[in-house]
């Protein structure tokens, strides 16, 4: 059993990080020196799982909507959004509390919004959510009226910059949302529903499965991550950014879910591996700045990191795995 | 150069796919100035004549020929350049041009380079006036009626090659006018000496229109015979495959003891979908479903399971009306459905043997009371064991079975769910014998347990053997149900083919 459990933490994605890992120990001898002061625990491993946590959000929700066959483009401009939100509230003197809880139901709403455009409407998921992208951050700009809405509440700011337990708190978000997720698809059978629908929708519908629901729900999910997301980074700047907040980051979170073994396609899925993605694309981040690298290079370095661990994952390299073994054993004979 | 009547021609065509024949040494000419109906079921090999005689298939054996010529085409644009043009059922045109950029695209008139509109618009406004369509050449295609678009599309097959027009179900999207007028085009292209093919599942078409017909069966040419010479009844047996002889055998078992109703359809139908049928069906009994491909009888089935819902008459499930709506209502009272397309709307293709067993079972029980891996494992291994189901593990991707396994899993993810209907729509078609002979034995397992069952299928012979009644669909509506004496090949074979009044 435990042998078992080992073996499935060797995979591509996990080699895949610690490869990037030991390469940015090898540019820069003090990466895997962690540290306790005052309370919580610093290092360069440490930023990663902090500076990654928005994307690890992210790729929770995109994760599953991408097993349904479908992919959310607005997430970046939901992130924005919420922040704004968020942000203008505390500012005008409402509770923190409330604050929080009215952007995360904008990133619910926003996640409706899409998951109705394509279950009810049968929009093509890329059209439906490019909507949002587009109008969300406008909308965002407008709840700030264009400029940076910068705050001072501690509570707010705790959700960015705090710590629980010797760790960031966006790293205890991350990893209580990500163990929460989990057991909410595989402990129940939406897990499977989602698969069903992502491989044959009119073959899940058709076994008696409410697919317009679960694409709903499921577009809800990465709209409330999201939420989550863009209250982190607002937190962590003290201010909400309309124009920058979550810029690109919904083409991260795609790349984190493919990198995790997701298929554009739909089907299989599994949302810690995704989150094990975000954390190679922020530890490839990482090592570029602490390296000493000029940052020119951060762009296209991670471009071929990126084509290298996809090409290792592409049926063509299974393909000449298997090629090779069988020359192997025909050679040994 | 060989002498020839036939405009174009192809001797002894073959086409394989895999290990699959699709055409066997397959002649077909075509003369000038006919319309030739081509027949034949699904899989008998029709659409791959079709792409070859077009270009986009090239046979692995026979040779075309034009003009008594022989040609090599390599495309669908090569022929074009030949005279071989076609006209599909969905109209592959643009919908957001105009009507007049449709018929030139590609060959517009030019003046010093740039797109002559104006002289444009008028040659098309002539164009139309051969068709009988005095509509605006400047309108938007997709503004028109399907039969618009259709006979814009003919026109513009025949100005771009002239020869030969293959009409590939035209008229399947076309109300009774709409047919009508397309017809009076037709005529008038045969007048002016085009050679055209005429593919249709409407039999009364084809006695309206053709006047020689060639029928295919299993990738074998039947026969080629002028439509003048031959009766509807021929007709049928030919495309089936059933011999006079056996029109005289019936069926030997006797009316089983009529035991309680399950459900009872009154005027159930829907708008252009199927004409309301009233049927009654009791615990353990088989309803053959018999008719030909487009009659109805896959809409039926849809309707019953709630697909399409029914938009008139009631169903009456073990003495209670009942409304079913969707798939989730028609499951919830027992109902299952093994659709006619195994791969689009059946199987989960990535997904295991074990989950798509417990599928359907999972989706009864909700998102909530998950199953575990352990009762899973147990529900998959006993139904895939009951079925006999040959894979090497249940958790292998259920695509890599054979075509036969996939049924039986299909059979056996509703098996899991103990219904008391279950509506199987061709579950025989394209699997090995091992498997068809599994099937029809679960049918009749099934069928003496207490179930009762819907089956669709051309099969005539199997729907013979299990079938406690047979209903026959036929232009989208129950034209006849057969019990006892009567059920037998050459009864529905005959209730198919007749027109008008009601067999039986």
């Amino acid at each position: 059993m435990n042998r078992l459990a080992f073996g499935r933490l060797v995979n591509t994605q996990t080699v895949a990080l610690v490869g990037v890992l030991l390469l940015n120990w090898l540019l820069f001898p003090g990466f895997f020196k962690i540290e306790w002061q005052d309370g919580r625990l610093f290092g360069s491993l440490i930023d990663v799982l902090n500076r990654g946590a928005p994307v690890a959000i992210l790729a929770i929700g995109m994760t599953a909507v991408i097993a349904t066959k479908g992919v959310d483009l607005s997430v970046g401009a939901v992130m924005a959004m919420a922040g704004a939100v968020a942000a203008t509230l505390v500012v005008a003197g409402y509770p923190t509390a409330l604050a929080i809880v009215a952007a995360l139901a904008v990133g619910l709403l926003c996640g409706l919004w899409n998951g109705i455009l394509v279950a009810l409407l049968d929009i093509q998921p890329i059209i439906a959510t490019l909507v949002l992208m587009v109008a969300g951050r406008g909308i965002a700009q407008l709840i700030t009226e264009g400029s940076i809405v910068t705050f001072s509440d501690p509570a707010l700011i705790f959700i960015g910059t705090g710590s629980l337990f010797g760790f960031p708190m966006p790293v205890v978000i991350a990893f209580t949302l990500l163990v929460l997720v989990t057991l909410a698809v595989r402990k129940t059978a939406i897990g499977l529903f989602i698969e069903a629908v992502g491989v044959n929708r009119s073959a899940a519908t058709l076994a008696g499965i409410r697919s317009r629901l679960l694409l709903i729900v499921v577009y809800a999910l990465s709209g409330l991550c999201a939420a989550i997301a863009g209250l982190i980074v607002t937190a962590d700047i003290h201010g909400a950014d309309a124009n920058n907040a979550g810029l690109w980051l919904e083409l991260d979170a795609i790349l984190a879910a493919v990198i995790g073994g997701t298929s554009l396609l739909g089907g299989r899925f599994s949302i810690a591996m995704s989150v094990v993605g975000a954390l190679i694309i922020q530890a490839m981040n990482t090592g570029i700045l602490v390296s000493g690298f000029p940052p020119e290079f951060n762009l296209v370095v991670k471009a071929g990191m990126i084509t290298l661990i996809l090409v290792i994952q592409s049926p063509f390299s299974s393909q000449f795995m298997n090629w090779l073994g069988r020359r192997n054993r025909g050679a040994a004979r | 150069m060989e002498q020839t009547a036939f405009r174009m021609e192809a001797r002894g065509v073959s086409k394989i796919f895999g290990n699959h024949t699709a055409l066997d040494a397959v002649e077909f000419g075509l003369l000038p100035g006919e319309v030739h109906a081509l027949l034949g079921e699904n899989g008998a090999g029709k659409s791959t004549l079709i792409k070859i005689l077009t270009g986009a298939y090239q046979p692995d054996g026979g040779k075309i020929l034009v003009d008594g010529e022989e040609v090599v085409l390599n495309s669908p644009l090569h022929a074009q350049s030949f005279g071989i043009g076609a006209v599909y059922q969905e109209v592959n045109l643009l919908p957001n041009r105009s009507v007049a950029e449709n018929l030139f695209l590609g060959h517009q008139p030019t003046r010093f380079g740039l797109v002559d509109r104006r002289r444009m618009d008028r040659e098309a406004r002539v164009l139309l006036q051969r068709y009988g369509l005095g509509i605006d050449p400047s309108s938007e295609l997709g503004t028109h009626s399907v039969a618009v678009q259709q006979i814009v599309a003919i026109a513009r097959a025949v100005q771009l090659s002239g020869k030969v027009l293959i009409l590939d179900e035209p008229t399947a999207s076309l109300d009774r006018d709409e047919v009508q007028r397309l017809f009076e085009v037709v005529a008038g292209l045969k007048r002016d000496g085009l050679a055209i093919v005429f593919i249709t599942h409407f039999l009364d078409q084809v006695f309206a229109l053709a006047d020689r017909v060639t029928i295919l069966r299993n990738g074998k040419l039947i026969d080629t015979r002028r439509l003048d010479e031959l009766t509807r009844t021929e007709l049928v047996r030919k495309m089936l495959g059933k011999d006079i002889a056996f029109s005289g055998s019936t069926s030997l078992k006797t009316e089983r003891p009529v035991t309680d109703v399950l459900i009872d359809y009154e005027g159930y139908g829907k708008k252009r979908s199927v004409h309301p049928f009233s049927l009654t069906i009791h615990k353990g009994e088989v309803i053959g479903v018999a008719g030909l491909l487009g009659s109805g009888r896959t809409e039926m089935a849809r309707i019953m399971f709630g697909i399409d819902p029914a938009d008139q008459g009631t169903a009456t499930l073990n003495g209670r009306p009942v409304a079913i709506k969707t798939a989730v209502d028609a499951i919830k009272h027992g109902f299952g459905f093994c659709p006619e397309d195994r791969k689009a709307d059946g199987i989960f293709g990535e997904l295991s043997v074990r989950e798509n067993i417990v599928i359907a079972l999972q989706g009864k029980l909700g998102w909530f009371r998950a199953l575990n891996r352990d009762e899973q494992l147990d529900l998959a291994g006993q139904f895939g064991e009951a079925m006999d189901i040959r894979a090497a593990s249940l958790d292998m991707p259920v695509k890599l079975l054979s075509g036969g396994n996939q049924q039986k899993v299909i059979l056996a993810r509703w098996l899991a769910t103990d219904p008391a209907f279950l509506i199987l729509d061709e579950p025989t078609r394209g699997i090995d014998v091992g498997a068809h002979a599994e099937i029809v034995r679960t049918i009749n397992r099934l069928r003496d347990d207490g179930m009762a069952l819907v089956v669709i299928s051309s099969e005539l012979d199997e729907v013979v053997a299990y079938s406690s009644r047979i209903v026959v669909m036929r232009d989208r509506e129950m034209v006849a149900e057969l019990r006892g004496e009567d059920i037998s090949p050459g009864v529905i074979v005959q209730a198919i083919a007749t027109h008008g009044e009601k067999a039986a």
